[in-house]
């Protein structure tokens, strides 16, 4: 595969791809949470871009609508309710000390390459620019899993989970060109309100616990102690 | 179409009006109405779809077949008993201080948005609308089980959320990679309706599609409960209110295998290799193992009868997957006569703690002789899930084992030990709780035991003798499923 022979739509594509999967290995090793949403934000904008470039080069007018949704939902919405909770809970100055971050890291860079070899089958049928790009979404969708593994605050898991949100986008946009319209709508509705239930549940977490710390949330068990 | 039409309307409007109105003495009541309206639509389709056949409505967006007709009406039942068991149990919790009205609001409107989204994953034919659907179900619910705000629910809840939403996201990566290979043989809008995918099966790529089922069980068997997703059910289930434990082993679970199951069948005409299936029986042994294990070490009465509701689920993704007309017969049954024993047993669990205080197995005490009719209520329905003869339960676990034997001889062996392993497990629990000398204060509540009297007696036909014309719907969805009529 030569770079420069591919079409402009191709290398875009494909260096949105390293970029998008650039701002999960951000992610993952970002103590501070303000920064934590900064780049998730980004990584929305990645989207949006991305989105945007397919629907102009495919010339395929209801990926407009998809861009737009996905600006308002992950560049703005999102993150502007986690910024004030974040800010409301006197949290912006924290650190979270994150533990074993090099073996995080590492296991972040096993996940993308276990990413290329689960899909490898798909070689035969298509081109390996679509490998990449779904590749680095599972990646992107793995990498978020692992966020929520190795942080304690449930603001970064919220952004983990979003995340792999992201991930699934990104592979609909380039694989397949974005899901149909109706599909798309589903799907933007429930991050919505998913996103507008986990503000609910920090309040909840919050006088429950008065703080929002997950670890401490381990009273069940799966069996009796 | 228009009953498939009605079927999805009436909860919209229920969702409307119980968050517009606002919580009034009769919400209660309302909601039974609702469901019973909607019980009587779902007849009307099943009898539409039993004259016709197979139903695509116009635009291609609903697709009832004699699948999942039978559990839309299932879905309307049970729904509608657990309405009518839940009036007068809110109630209850209200008296007690445990609810205020706005809690009781968001109860009533979710109650019906849970059933809105049931019914969708039911009857809609885009692979794409049914994950939306799925997430619906579980965004609809999450703010339930944390309903009454203890430190423990609210865990729950948070667990139920995260957990689901993680693992449902892997099955819209599954369905994205479905939609990518369905592109490539045809056009874009219609490519993710079963009927379409379905009909050109043996065009798409095998080696994507296998890769999508793994996702796409991985995501919706997490809301299965399969082993080792299982880790939010029983949370959910016992901090839940109980009607709501009721309709979430009674229905989710259901919906969500079958969605596993339509997937497979694309995957199955896709492929030469029984991949799926084996992927399934897998997953499904390790849960009913696991889980019956499991059931000894309880202390809480609803989240013993969850871990029963793992293993159930786990037997019938294994029947699934064994694949041949005579276990997809018997899975279809079991997830009948489960669904129905599953919400007696939490109704009368219900009162059972209501009536102790607690939901603790070791304080609930003399069931029997405080209030005879739940604790033979309790006693029959554990009965009736353990697989004794002659209820239904019985019959269907009775023919997947036969259909074991004649597939995979040596399998059978750890069916029959799972199945002694959970009998066990359950009657060490239940026999002291029903028996034995009621604690001194000990009233009896009112209660409203009919739904469980119903729904036991059903179990108990389906045992005996299933009526000719279930039994030829269920020949109908076999032949459907499987290629083939069984016996």
């Amino acid at each position: 595969m030569n770079i420069g022979q591919l079409d402009f739509y191709t290398q875009a594509i494909l260096s949105m791809a390293a970029l998008v999967g650039l701002t999960s290995f951000l992610m993952l090793g970002q103590g501070r949470l303000l920064r934590l949403i900064f780049v998730f934000a980004m990584q929305g904008f990645l989207l949006t871009l991305t989105t945007a470039v397919a629907a102009y080069s495919l010339n395929n007018h209801h990926l407009y609508i998809s861009a737009v949704l996905t600006f308002v939902l992950k560049v703005i919405f999102i993150p502007w309710m986690l910024r004030r909770q974040v800010m409301q809970m006197n949290m912006h100055r924290d650190i979270e000390a994150l533990k074993n971050n090099t073996v995080v890291m590492l296991g972040g860079a096993s996940l993308m390459v276990f990413s290329y070899y689960v899909l490898h089958p798909i070689v035969q049928s298509s081109s390996v620019v679509m490998l990449n790009a779904l590749a680095v979404s599972l990646s992107v969708v793995l990498l978020g899993m692992l966020l929520m593994i190795s942080h304690r605050q449930a603001i970064a898991h919220v952004v983990g989970f979003m995340s792999i949100e992201n991930g699934l986008f990104f592979a609909a946009i380039v694989a397949t060109n974005g899901m149909p319209m109706v599909v798309e709508l589903g799907v933007a509705f429930d991050v919505l309100v998913a996103a507008v239930l986990f503000g609910i549940f920090f309040l909840h977490i919050r006088t429950s616990i008065d703080s929002l710390d997950v670890d401490q949330l381990n009273k069940l068990h799966e069996v009796d102690q | 179409m228009i009953a498939a039409y009605l079927v999805l309307l009436i909860p919209l409007i229920g969702i409307v009006y119980f968050a517009l109105a606002g919580h009034r003495t009769d919400t209660g009541k309302l909601n039974i109405r609702f469901n019973g309206a909607n019980f009587l639509a779902t007849i009307w389709l099943a009898i539409n779809v039993l004259n016709q056949g197979t139903i695509i409505s116009s635009g291609k967006a609903f697709l009832i077949d004699s699948f999942n007709v039978y559990l839309i009406v299932l879905t309307a039942f049970v729904g509608l008993t657990t309405s009518i068991f839940s009036s007068p149990y809110m109630a209850h919790e209200k008296e007690i201080g445990k609810l205020t009205d706005r809690r009781l609001k968001l109860y009533y409107s979710m109650f019906q948005g849970f059933m809105l989204a049931m019914y969708l994953v039911l009857t809609t034919n885009n692979m794409g609308i049914m994950w939306v659907a799925m997430e619906g179900a579980t965004l609809a619910t999450v703010l339930l089980v944390s309903l009454y705000r203890t430190p423990e629910s609210i865990e729950a809840a948070w667990k139920y959320f995260i957990l689901c939403g993680v693992g449902i996201a892997q099955a819209l990566f599954g369905t994205i990679l479905l939609y990518y290979a369905a592109v490539q043989i045809g056009d874009g809008e219609n490519a993710l309706l079963w009927s379409v995918l379905y009909e050109n099966a043996g065009q798409l790529n095998p080696e994507i599609l296998e890769i999508a089922f793994v996702f796409l069980l991985i995501g919706y068997g997490t809301k299965i409960g399969l082993v080792p997703l299982h880790n939010w059910l029983p949370d959910a289930h016992s901090e839940g209110p109980t009607p709501m434990s009721a309709v979430l082993s009674g229905l989710l679970l259901n919906d969500a295998l079958y969605a596993v199951v339509r997937n497979k069948m694309l995957v199955d005409g896709a492929t030469d290799s029984n991949m799926a299936g084996y992927l399934m029986m897998g997953f499904g042994l390790l849960s009913f193992l696991v889980a019956a294990i499991l059931l000894h070490r309880q202390k809480d009465i609803k989240r013993l009868f969850s871990y029963s509701s793992i293993e159930h689920m786990g037997l019938m993704t294994f029947a699934f997957g064994i694949g041949g007309p005579l276990a997809t017969f018997a899975a279809l049954l079991h997830m009948t006569v489960h669904s129905l024993t599953k919400s007696a047993i939490f109704v009368t669990v219900g009162h059972a703690a209501q009536l102790a205080g607690t939901q603790r197995i070791d304080q609930i005490r003399g069931l029997i002789k405080t209030q005879p009719k739940i604790g033979w209520g309790l006693l029959i329905g554990t009965i009736a899930i353990a697989g004794f003869p002659p209820f239904g339960v019985f019959t269907s676990e009775f023919l997947v084992l036969l259909a074991t034997m004649r597939s995979y001889p040596w399998l059978a062996p750890f069916l029959l030990l799972g199945i002694g392993i959970a009998f066990a497990g359950l009657f060490r629990h239940i026999q002291p709780m029903v028996y034995g000398d009621k604690p001194e204060g000990q009233q009896a509540i009112k209660a409203n035991l009919w739904p469980v009297t119903l729904h036991l007696a059903l179990v108990l036909w389906l045992g005996l003798a299933i009526p000719g014309f279930l039994a030829n719907w269920f020949s109908q969805a076999t032949l459907l499923i499987s290629g083939s009529m069984p016996l």
